[in-house]
């Protein structure tokens, strides 16, 4: 099992990085290294195991549909590096 | 001096009236402005509203209504919301980043009369095991200043090691409360999953991460997960229980104790000096009536693995919320997508970009069957063959770390080697169940840790078998050579 150079970059391009191309070679090499040990798990007989993520399942977290309070918009746009009229400002999404 | 002093000895002289709140803090700061240049574990200090805190904290104090660590001092990690307090997890892509709201526990522990003292140094987003990939400073373990604190609640473990603070929350996703207690000789421990609540904590692998307590015995520990712990609706994973109780910490026996030792957490891979401190506190144990089996858990050995896709696999999900709109910098660019890829580009460091990537590709169409569902099916036998092992046993031991403290930049350029250290803390995560680290003993006079894990759920029990292995050996609570 290995990743070659373009997937890494597709994966890049996925995980929305800006990557030059020393670092998409060294993560080639690093995620690599990390593939030859997922295939340790690959032969293991996991039929019928059903896969878990916690400890004490819990089923059906239900919260009161309530209104409580939030946070004021100031606050909220207090760490936004660029805010406006009351509005986060983003960059253009949809090109001329 | 007051420095000195454990939590629950500290509170009590508050309570007592014989040291005020605000003596305690000036003794904590004081100490952190004359020695944290040397090893620093803050990466932020608010002595203004330290002192609003300890002003609150001497209000319930001389209302008659101190409780046991009412104010006292405590030290966070920087990846637990402080309001008003600067949280960067350590990565440029939050530099600047003031929390509108506390973490829960932050909450708890305001409401219990203690002083938030700082934020502690971490490896980015708390991916490391050496602190070193922090994006601002270097942390320094206080028995060897040339050695890492472990990682990645380093700062939280080198400050409490050094006395800089009495105590300190860390966070735990696959032993990074354990290892940095272990490396720089303190307590640190990680409750069951669910108990404490992650409201608030910058999530890393949610189905994995844990707060805690990193402290300097085991009643503080015990102290700060009763204080922080219980039932919270803000976190829909946190277990409806009570609060961890610390009420029959001192009322229990290890006499007639089964303890279970996994064949596989004492493999070839533990360092010589670390395997003989552990054999020496097995034989004191046994001396005070501890019986110990050893068991064989083969899926301990695909912990690593299976932690490797599980953690990078929800953290590349959950780091995608950092993209320059809301907070932290944002870089130039054209046009959205690439704006979001410049600002995480120079945002985050090397590590969390290689883990980023590595959790997006076992995620991408064609791979998820194959890497992160088999992880959690992987992960369910691991749960089946603990369960199997509490069924018949009441803890289990081993050592917490393979190594003692290594050099700083000596396994910086090995991220595959450091991330194999992790065997041994991985497991608890993995099966989401409680689990401690004491000191034991020295080896080449660096402190080696000895894990003690229990049933999911069991924290008030485990706990109680940590207070009584401390108190049976004898170098549990010796301290660093520290100016």
């Amino acid at each position: 099992m290995s990743i070659s150079l373009d997937e890494v970059r597709h994966v890049a391009k996925l995980a929305r990085l800006e990557l030059d191309e020393t670092e998409i070679l060294s993560l080639q090499g690093e995620l690599n290294a990390l593939l030859g040990h997922f295939a340790d798990i690959q032969g293991i007989d996991v039929s019928g195991v059903a896969p878990t993520s916690h400890a004490v399942s819990l089923q059906n977290v239900w919260s009161e549909d309530a209104v409580g309070p939030c946070l004021p918009r100031e606050k909220a746009l207090k760490n936004s590096a660029m805010s406006k009229a009351g509005l986060f400002v983003v960059p253009q999404i949809i090109e001329d | 001096m007051i420095t000195q002093l454990s939590a629950a000895e500290l509170a009590k002289k508050i309570a007592s009236k014989e040291i005020s709140c605000a003596e305690a803090l000036d003794a904590h700061l004081d100490r952190i402005e004359k020695l944290d240049e040397q090893y620093g574990c803050f990466l932020a200090v608010d002595r203004e509203r330290a002192y609003e805190d300890a002003k609150s904290a001497q209000a319930i104090v001389d209302r008659g209504e101190a409780g046991p660590l009412t104010g006292v001092p405590l030290a966070v990690k920087d990846n637990i919301s402080t309001d008003g307090i600067e949280t960067t997890c350590a990565s440029k892509i939050l530099k600047g980043y003031i929390p509108p709201f506390d973490a829960t526990v932050v909450t708890k522990s305001k409401a219990a009369g203690m002083v938030i003292l700082g934020k502690t140094n971490l490896d980015e987003f708390a991916m490391g095991t050496s602190t070193e990939n922090s994006a601002y400073k270097i942390t320094r373990n206080p028995w060897d200043t040339t050695r890492a604190p472990g990682g990645s609640s380093g700062g939280s473990a080198a400050c409490v090691s050094a006395e800089l603070a009495p105590l300190a929350l860390g966070s735990d996703t696959g032993g990074s409360i354990r290892q940095p207690a272990s490396l720089c000789g303190i307590v640190g421990f990680k409750p069951t999953y669910g108990r404490c609540s992650r409201y608030g904590l910058v999530a890393f692998g949610s189905s994995l991460d844990q707060i805690g307590p990193l402290t300097r015995t085991v009643e503080d520990a015990a102290l700060l997960a009763e204080v922080t712990s219980g039932h919270d609706p803000m976190d829909s994973t946190s277990i409806e229980m009570a609060p961890i109780s610390s009420a029959n910490l001192k009322n229990g026996s290890l006499k007639g104790l089964k303890a279970a030792l996994p064949k596989e957490l004492f493999a070839d891979a533990i360092n010589s000096g670390v395997r003989a401190q552990i054999e020496s506190a097995i034989e004191v144990l046994k001396n005070e009536g501890v019986e110990f089996t050893e068991v064989s858990i083969p899926s301990i050995e695909y912990g690593v693995t299976t932690y490797y896709i599980i953690a990078p696999a929800e953290a590349s999900s959950n780091l995608a919320r950092f993209d320059g709109i809301r907070y932290g910098p944002r870089s130039e660019g054209k046009g959205h997508i690439n704006v979001v890829e410049r600002t995480r580009a120079e945002g985050f460091g090397h590590e969390v970009k290689a883990r980023i990537m590595i959790g997006t590709y076992a995620l991408s169409a064609g791979y998820y069957d194959a890497f992160y569902l088999r992880a959690q099916q992987v992960r369910a036998l691991m749960k089946q063959e603990f369960d199997k092992v509490y069924a018949e046993y009441d803890f289990i031991l081993s050592p917490t770390s393979p190594v003692t403290a290594f050099k700083l930049g000596e396994l910086v350029d090995d991220p595959l080697a450091l991330k194999l250290l992790d065997f041994c803390t991985i497991p608890a995560n993995m099966g989401g169940m409680p689990g401690i680290s004491l000191n034991c003993g020295l080896a080449e006079g660096l402190p080696v840790g000895l894990q003690l894990l229990g049933a999911p759920l069991q924290d008030e029990k485990l706990l109680q078998i940590a207070y009584g292995v401390e108190q049976s050996l004898p170098n549990a609570t010796q301290r660093p050579q520290i100016p």
